[in-house]
């Protein structure tokens, strides 16, 4: 680990030395290549970014609460949507996922730390780096006279919008290239969570033994790797044409604006699993363990989730259906997006399998994780709607979408991360978090999250198109629009007790132990929070729940399995 | 610290996990594949749909001679590692040092071409489609060499002080993993922009 030697403390009087060990403890920091530090940090980093992207979502939903409002002006509204997705997809839910896999994965493989810890730190830093280039348009190069230069041509930036003649200024510069910066953070460490998983298991740790939430982020891994790359050369063909004067997009000179339709979405449909894969990970640990029983189907979870990974490559055009295909283009999406539902059904029976007949205790972790299996699914049938094309010509670009991919991202994706919090708190800081402000916080984003994203659906299948700053009182969108803004602001208090939750529980809460929740994972097998090293002595696993072996000899799994 | 202990005594049996830095390249090979895949997807889309000209049949010239330095590269870096291997460092010094001469004669022949294309012919990334494709793929590989190129450098001045012994054939085996990459891909290069788009 670190051993840098800074001024000793000693060396100074007494406010000096505050003021160095301040210093010391940031140095450290700063230059730590341990997964745990890392995935902190990585999870700190995303919770700023959480707070920053939930302000631009509040200056929208405000806008929007009442017909032809001028709370912010279309410009600035133009910002507000394509920050606010950029932020919360790049530099909100990427990082939170990698913190937690992070931290976590070595842990549970019994590993000392990542396969190649600076690889890590670098990534870390690039990830870091490529979110404060997105922010830093506001002040940077032609920015900060009325914060002129934020990015403002959509997250997925579609061409022929973001060309030199209709983008002027480096807006879609910092968007291009702060995108490229952190998706090289990704894709090494993408390079590092496969590598890990692959080479640094404990003895007896075969593939089959493995937690899920490893096997889980192995396959999100490699899809990274997949789908990260083709981002990354769409955005190296952008800069070309924007400042070597390429014409890959240029639609004057030949080219198409459709092909980077298809590279954006060949990168960001396999996003979605990316995201939402990590969060079948946290589910398939926690749902278990609150439910006192052994997961139910393993081998099945693995093989859906693989399946999931290998039919996400191939449903990208179904973004596409309204720009127009050949008639057997449309089917081939139609079949491919709809077969998505099949291993992804396969999932949530598994988890109600799990729970079934099991003892089920409601604590603030589980109760996230049952919500997420109602609202995933719910989520997943409007999918499934969309997926049909002439379902989609009609609602394409409108609220329903919008409604539709933030009740996965939100209400599947950030529940799960909730929950991850709420169970893996203790082994973090060796404090428990309250349960009191938990379950407050529960509540009050469940019933915030359904004001607003159950509503938000209606306004669509009424005609409200996504992207615009205001409508007009005739439409009688008002109503359904002022629902989903107050829902916003209960979820924003939610959120809130949840950050004062986090504080609060790192200085008072309940000592942990090294095992609150009587689990069986080998995270729980050492100190909260754990030693530099993780383990003194390099475990030996021989079933799926080594610590339960470890509790019950006399009964052990490894028997059975 | 950890409550983990081997409760039941097994004789154990060989616990073997795939090497860290080849699984660690092949998931970067992959990454770089699927970038590259972007590329020639762009490439073989846009043939043949300039406004203007010139056509690739017009100006490309056959890099025959620079793809069989390229190609026989891979062959003489795997002599080397295997001459590390064995524990012959002068074998290793000299199969290295022709693997990294005709890499360098590989991207001189692309740095002249290309002097060629632009400073004679005037012919730019900007002039059409092509230009665009086509300076954006060949670079996109050409960068590839030259990090390749760094990499071979920096092994050789460590090997010429005597630095790289036995011991470092794993590592100089995943560079060498990285190289033939590098050199796969120009087949496909090759074959996308000079056989089939010419």
């Amino acid at each position: 680990m670190v051993s840098q030697s800074l001024p000793h403390a000693g060396e100074f009087g007494r406010e000096g030395a505050r003021g160095v060990l301040w210093l010391e403890r940031a140095h450290e920091w700063v230059v730590t290549v341990d997964h745990k530090k890392i995935g902190l940090m990585y999870i700190a980093y995303s919770l700023v970014f959480l707070a920053v992207g939930g302000v631009e979502a509040m200056l929208m939903r405000i806008q929007l609460a009442v017909p032809d409002a001028h709370f912010v002006s279309p410009e600035v509204f133009n910002e507000l949507f394509t920050m606010h997705g950029t932020t919360m997809i790049f530099f909100v839910v990427m990082p939170l996922l990698f913190g937690f896999a992070n931290y976590l994965v070595p842990l549970m493989i019994g590993a000392r730390d990542m396969a190649f810890p600076r690889l890590n730190a670098f990534s870390f830093w690039m990830t870091a780096f490529g979110g404060l280039l997105l922010y830093f348009s506001f002040i940077g190069g032609s920015g900060l006279y009325g914060a002129g230069s934020a990015p403002d041509v959509g997250w997925w930036a579609y061409a022929p919008l973001t060309a030199k003649a209709f983008s002027r200024g480096h807006s879609t510069d910092y968007w291009t290239l702060a995108l490229l910066v952190s998706g090289v953070g990704s894709i090494g460490t993408a390079v590092n969570l496969v590598t890990t998983v692959l080479s640094a298991r404990c003895r007896g740790m075969t593939l089959g033994k493995m937690p899920l939430l490893a096997w889980l982020n192995l396959v999100m891994g490699g899809m990274v790797l997949g789908a990260i790359s083709p981002l990354t050369a769409a955005q190296v063909m952008l800069c070309v044409d924007r400042y070597l004067g390429g014409h890959f997009f240029d639609t004057q000179a030949g080219g198409s604006a459709v092909i980077w339709m298809h590279f954006f979405w060949v990168f960001g449909h396999p996003e979605v699993y990316i995201l939402v894969i990590p969060a079948f990970a946290f589910a398939s640990e926690i749902i278990p363990v609150f439910s006192r029983k052994a997961i139910f189907g393993y081998p099945v979870m693995v093989a859906a989730t693989v399946g999931i990974a290998f039919v996400s490559f191939s449903v990208w055009a179904h973004h596409m259906f309204s720009v127009g295909m050949p008639s057997y283009g449309n089917a081939f999406f139609v079949f491919s997006s709809m077969l998505v539902g099949v291993p992804t059904g396969i999932k949530i029976f598994n988890w109600l399998g799990t729970m079934w007949g099991g003892k089920i205790i409601f604590s603030t972790p589980m109760l996230f994780c049952i919500a997420f299996l109602f609202q995933f699914l719910i989520g997943g049938l409007t999918g499934i709607m969309l997926a049909a094309a002439p379902f989609d010509w009609q609602l394409n670009d409108s609220y329903f979408v919008v409604a539709h991919f933030h009740y996965i991202i939100v209400g599947a994706i950030l529940f799960t991360i909730f929950a991850a919090f709420y169970y893996w708190y203790p082994k973090f800081t060796g404090r428990m978090m309250s349960e009191t402000l938990g379950k407050w916080h529960f509540w009050l984003f469940v019933i915030g999250f359904h004001l607003t994203f159950d509503f938000m659906h209606i306004p669509g299948i009424l005609g409200m198109p996504r992207r615009v700053y205001t409508y007009m009182p005739d439409r009688g969108w008002g109503e359904l629009n002022m629902i989903v803004t107050i829902g916003a602001f209960v979820q924003t208090v939610a959120v809130l007790i949840f950050v004062v939750n986090l504080i609060r529980s790192y200085f008072v809460g309940q000592i942990a132990g090294n095992d609150p929740w009587d689990a069986w994972t080998l995270e729980w097998a050492t100190t909260s929070p754990p030693p530099p090293y993780n383990f003194a002595e390099l475990p030996t696993v021989r079933s799926r729940r080594p610590l339960w072996d470890i509790k019950h000899p006399e009964d052990p799994d490894w028997k059975y399995e | 610290m950890s409550a983990i202990s081997t409760t039941v005594p097994t004789p154990e049996p060989p616990w073997t996990l795939p090497s860290r830095g080849k699984t660690g390249m092949f998931c970067l090979i992959f990454a770089e594949s699927a970038i590259f895949t972007i590329f020639v997807v762009a490439y073989i889309f846009y043939l043949g749909k300039s406004l203007t000209g010139p056509t690739p049949a017009e100006i490309l010239r056959l890099p025959i001679f620079d793809t069989i330095c390229l190609l026989s590269s891979s062959l003489t870096i795997h002599a080397a590692v295997s001459a590390l291997r064995r524990g012959n460092s002068k074998m290793f010094l000299l199969w290295w040092g022709f693997t990294l001469a005709l890499g360098l004669k590989f991207i001189e022949g692309t740095a002249s071409d290309w002097h060629e294309m632009i400073y004679r012919e005037g012919f730019s990334i900007k002039t059409n489609l092509f230009g665009t494709t086509y300076y954006s793929l060949v670079g996109l590989h050409a960068s590839h060499v030259i990090v390749g190129l760094l990499g071979l450098s920096l092994v050789f001045l460590l090997a010429l002080a005597g630095k790289v012994k036995t011991q470092h054939a794993d590592r100089c085996e995943v560079f060498s993993l990285y190289w033939h990459f590098v050199d796969a891909v120009w087949v496909v290069v090759f074959t996308v922009v000079y056989v089939i788009g010419r």
